[in-house]
This record gives structure tokens, C-alpha cells and sequence, in this order.
């Protein structure tokens, strides 16, 4: 039942922690990772409802500095990062010269001419030889800092109820999408109020031998406002509630941007050249090749990755991601549909739409992404 | 991990009791472990034949799809009801409250069919997992 991958997987600076905690471990992108530590539903419904606590040291960090550092990565990714203020994060994509999806990335601007690039464990080798290609020759320099870093988020509605008191940020002032230097239980970090879960809360860089003395200040801190570790398997399903993408599946390199109805980040109106900008502009003005859509399951078995989507009964489409929801009680998929099917399914789909469950058409609903919005 | 000495088990980690010519049959603890929550099974209705080590049905869990082995030759006689409404008994006593169905044994004579393991072959199975 384990996968056999080659060779022994990295520890990050909290693997012994999560050994301690019972955790059930997994080769996750090279890297030894919690996947759960107990009910993944129950961390779901936690991070839901109180707060969860995740290890994401496996996330590659890879800095760009330098007087240049700006127009570098104005050129190699899709955003335009020149305009980002110094103590801001945002979301962005880096891609191929055809348009294809390398890598879906955060980058926090930490100062004027220092930048913090987070990419996907399985993607960082890949970013880092492409930034470095695409800033060679300029006063740019990439620098691969995953090793110098290990990342802890605390997500849920108690969040930062559960960070206040252990940090010298003013919270209440470290916007959605904020990341700048901070201490954490005594610790030099780098705050950030960003996440992958749906619900508000802070992504940490601290130190590795800072790690376990931050987690524990936060799992201790957290104990009266019931405070869990969750894995990543909790991390996936909160994620595909609130309609985030994954790497690997709504994302690769065969999907554009937009196909992944995330058009709105490649800056076209941006003046600097950018790699993939002549494919992605004529992939702006074309029909959608395919639509990312939502579907909820009738019955209790659940579309996975790869199954094919029918209309009455002729493939349409296929799944990328699929689960039961803990928060909806019904199982969810994001797939990409035919834009014809999408259309017709949204307008007329009750009775017509499907997912081929290994044989059995099982009945399937359109429905808006995300399944799942905080209640503000 | 628990493997209860007086279980048989099949190296697709089911687990199976025989009690007379009746067999009871589930998912190992290691089975649960691995699967993560389980949110829905599916077994052979009363009155299906199944073959030992074919695929009979499947357990959902949150991560994953399996199918579900028969470790037996006989004829379903009863499914654990319980089950469909709390697929979670899978978990969280899967050698108990969460067995999965029953058979009437082809061969009726009460012996435990060829090619199970022992709970001892069982454990050395697991323990090296390929």
C-alpha cells in the first residue's frame, strides 16, 4: 500500500515531531511528509471550525535578489511584480513559451530589491532552473532557499487568536495577503497571511532549528482553542472545497492560465516582455478549449482524479480532483468539461450529467466554484 | 497495529472468522490505517456468490477506492447494516462493530479454506510492506 519511490525521502525540521505525534507518514514529492495524524476528517473539520496546524517545510523557497530582481521576474512569470509593494504577497504563475502552467507560485516582496519565491516540492528544481535561466545576464540572482527555511501554517477561524498573543505583528493589521518580517515566540520570521485551506490564517518561515520551538509555542498556545496538527491529506480536501487548484491536477503543463479560469493573473497589460506572453495572448482572445467546473455527487461514491465525465452517457470531460467533502457531507470534483457540455449542463444538466465510476454512470450536479466560502 | 491471533487473513488485508460453516468477513486494522476515514462501502448483497479472492465490492475512504476481496468461496447471508450509516465503525473497531458481511461456506465443513494467512504470516506481510 506504500508507494515505492526512491530514494529515502527528506525529512523537513518537524518529521521527528509528527513521528512523536503518531503521524501517519508519506513519500509526498520527495519529501517525508504527515499525511495524517489521525482522522483526516476530523483535522478537516477542526481547521473548519477552531484551527489546524500544518508542516509545509516541503515547499520549495527560492530567492531573488538584486538590483534587477524585479524586471527578472517581471519576465520570467506571468504577474507583474514590479508593482507588488515591499511587505505584499501574490499569487502567480510561471509558464512555458507555449502557455502551459510550469508552476503555480506566492511571492512576497520582502523589500525593494529582495523577493521570496514559493513554489510546489515537486515543481522548485524545475522554477529554479527556469528563474535562473530566464534572470541570467541581468543584476538578478536566484538563490535556492528551501533548505534555510522550514514553513508552518495555522489556518482556521481562531488563527490568529492563537498567534496573537505569541507575536510582535499587530494582526489586526497584517492584511490578507501581508508577508513580512516578525517574531514568533521569540523567533525572527517571516508572517505571512496566506493559505491553502479557504479559512483565514498565517503561513510562518521560520529558521529550521526554530521549527520545533514554534510549533510547540503554537500548539501549546492553541490548546485551549482547539488546536489540531493536520496533515495533507486535510490540506487536500480543504483545498478542493475552496476551489483551489492543484499542481498536477487542475494544473500541468498542457493547461493555460486561463483554462484554469485563472486568466485574471496573466498581466497582458503589463509593458515588460514575458515568457509565454505571445501564446497566452492569443489563448486571451480565443473560445475556451475546455472549462474547469464543479460537480457534486448524487449517490456516495466518490469521482477521483481521471475518471471521465459523461453526458448522456458520451464522455465530456474528465475529473481532476474529487472527495468526499467533511464540510458538505456529499462528494465533490473539480473537472474539466467540453465548454459545450459546461454550458449545456449548466443551463439543462439534471438527469443528463455523470461521472463513469469505474463502469457505473453515477449522477452528477453542476455547481459554482468554490463549493466552500468562509462565512465572512 | 492489532492482528488478532484467532483471525485468517487474505494478503489483500481482509480479515475472516469461521465460526461453524459461517464465515464473517472485514478490513484489517492495517486495512484502515492505510485507507484513512472511510466514508462508504460497498458489499455483496444477500444471496450473491462469491469467489475466494475475487473482487466483491469496494471500500471509499477519503483518499482512495479499493475493492474488497472475498477470502472465502460461499454465498452471502448477511451484510452489516450498520455500516451504511456509519461507514466510520470501519475505523474504529474494524475487527468488531465493523465487520462488513457473511458467507455460508461452499465447502461446509467448518475448516478454514486454502490460502489464508495466519495471523503471524499476516503480521510478517505487513511488516514488509512489496
Amino acid at each position: 500500500m506504500t508507494d515505492p519511490q526512491s530514494p529515502a525521502p527528506r525529512r523537513t525540521p518537524l518529521t521527528a515531531v509528527h513521528e512523536d505525534l503518531g503521524a501517519t507518514l508519506t513519500d509526498f514529492a520527495g519529501w517525508l511528509m504527515p499525511l495524517r495524524y489521525g482522522s483526516e476528517t476530523a483535522e478537516h473539520k477542526a481547521v473548519r471550525t477552531a484551527a489546524g496546524l500544518f508542516d509545509l517545510s516541503h515547499m520549495g523557497e527560492l530567492a531573488v535578489t538584486g538590483p534587477a530582481a524585479a524586471q527578472a521576474l517581471d519576465y520570467a512569470l506571468v504577474g507583474n511584480l514590479s508593482a507588488l509593494q515591499p511587505g505584499r504577497a501574490r499569487y502567480t504563475m510561471i509558464c512555458a513559451a507555449d502557455g502551459g502552467v510550469l508552476d503555480d507560485l506566492i511571492v512576497y516582496r520582502l523589500a525593494g530589491e529582495e523577493f521570496l519565491v514559493v513554489a510546489n516540492a515537486a515543481n522548485a528544481s524545475t522554477v529554479y532552473t527556469e528563474l535562473t535561466d530566464r534572470a541570467s545576464g541581468t543584476q538578478a540572482v536566484v538563490t535556492d532557499r528551501t533548505s534555510d527555511y522550514a514553513l508552518i501554517a495555522i489556518q482556521g477561524p481562531n488563527a490568529a487568536r492563537i498567534l496573537a498573543p505569541l507575536t510582535d505583528a499587530q494582526l489586526g493589521e497584517v492584511k490578507y495577503y501581508a508577508g513580512y518580517r516578525a517574531t514568533v515566540a521569540g523567533c525572527r520570521v517571516l508572517l505571512a497571511r496566506t493559505g491553502y485551506t479557504g479559512e483565514d490564517g498565517f503561513e510562518i518561515f521560520t529558521r529550521p532549528q526554530d521549527a520545533e520551538r514554534v510549533w510547540a509555542a503554537l500548539s501549546d498556545a492553541g490548546a485551549a482553542d482547539a488546536l489540531v496538527p493536520a496533515g495533507l491529506a486535510a490540506r487536500d480536501t480543504l483545498r478542493l472545497e475552496a476551489g483551489m487548484p492543484l499542481y498536477g491536477n487542475e494544473l500541468g503543463p498542457d493547461v493555460t492560465p486561463f483554462d484554469a479560469g485563472l486568466g485574471r493573473v496573466v498581466k497582458l497589460d503589463k509593458t515588460a516582455d514575458f515568457v509565454g506572453r505571445a501564446a497566452l495572448a492569443q489563448r486571451a482572445k480565443a473560445a475556451p478549449q475546455r472549462v474547469l467546473v464543479g460537480l457534486a455527487g448524487q449517490s456516495r461514491r466518490v469521482p477521483r482524479h481521471g475518471y471521465d465525465v459523461l453526458w448522456d452517457g458520451v464522455p465530456c470531460g474528465r475529473v481532476t480532483s474529487g472527495s468526499p467533502s467533511p464540510t458538505l457531507g456529499v462528494p465533490i470534483a473539480m473537472a474539466y468539461l467540453e465548454p459545450a457540455a459546461a454550458g449545456q449542463a449548466g443551463r439543462d444538466g439534471a438527469g443528463r450529467l455523470a461521472v463513469d465510476i469505474r463502469g457505473s454512470a453515477e449522477p452528477a450536479a453542476l455547481v459554482p466554484l468554490p463549493f466552500y466560502r468562509r462565512p465572512a | 497495529m492489532t492482528v488478532p491471533d484467532e483471525l485468517s487473513y487474505t494478503p489483500e488485508h481482509e480479515w475472516v472468522s469461521i465460526s461453524g460453516t459461517t464465515a464473517s468477513v472485514g478490513i484489517t486494522d492495517h486495512a484502515q490505517r492505510a485507507l484513512g476515514d472511510v466514508v462508504f462501502v460497498s458489499v455483496p448483497p444477500p444471496g450473491t456468490k462469491v469467489t475466494a479472492g475475487e473482487p466483491c465490492g469496494e471500500v471509499e475512504s477519503t483518499k482512495s477506492v479499493s475493492d474488497l476481496y472475498s477470502p472465502v468461496d460461499g454465498e452471502v447471508t448477511e451484510v452489516n447494516a450498520e455500516i451504511d450509516d456509519d461507514p466510520g465503525l470501519v475505523n474504529s473497531d474494524p475487527y468488531g462493530a465493523g465487520w462488513l458481511f457473511k458467507v455460508q461456506l461452499a465447502a461446509g465443513d467448518g475448516e478454514a479454506p486454502p490460502g489464508l494467512l495466519s495471523a503471524q504470516e499476516y503480521e510478517r506481510l505487513t511488516a514488509n510492506p512489496q
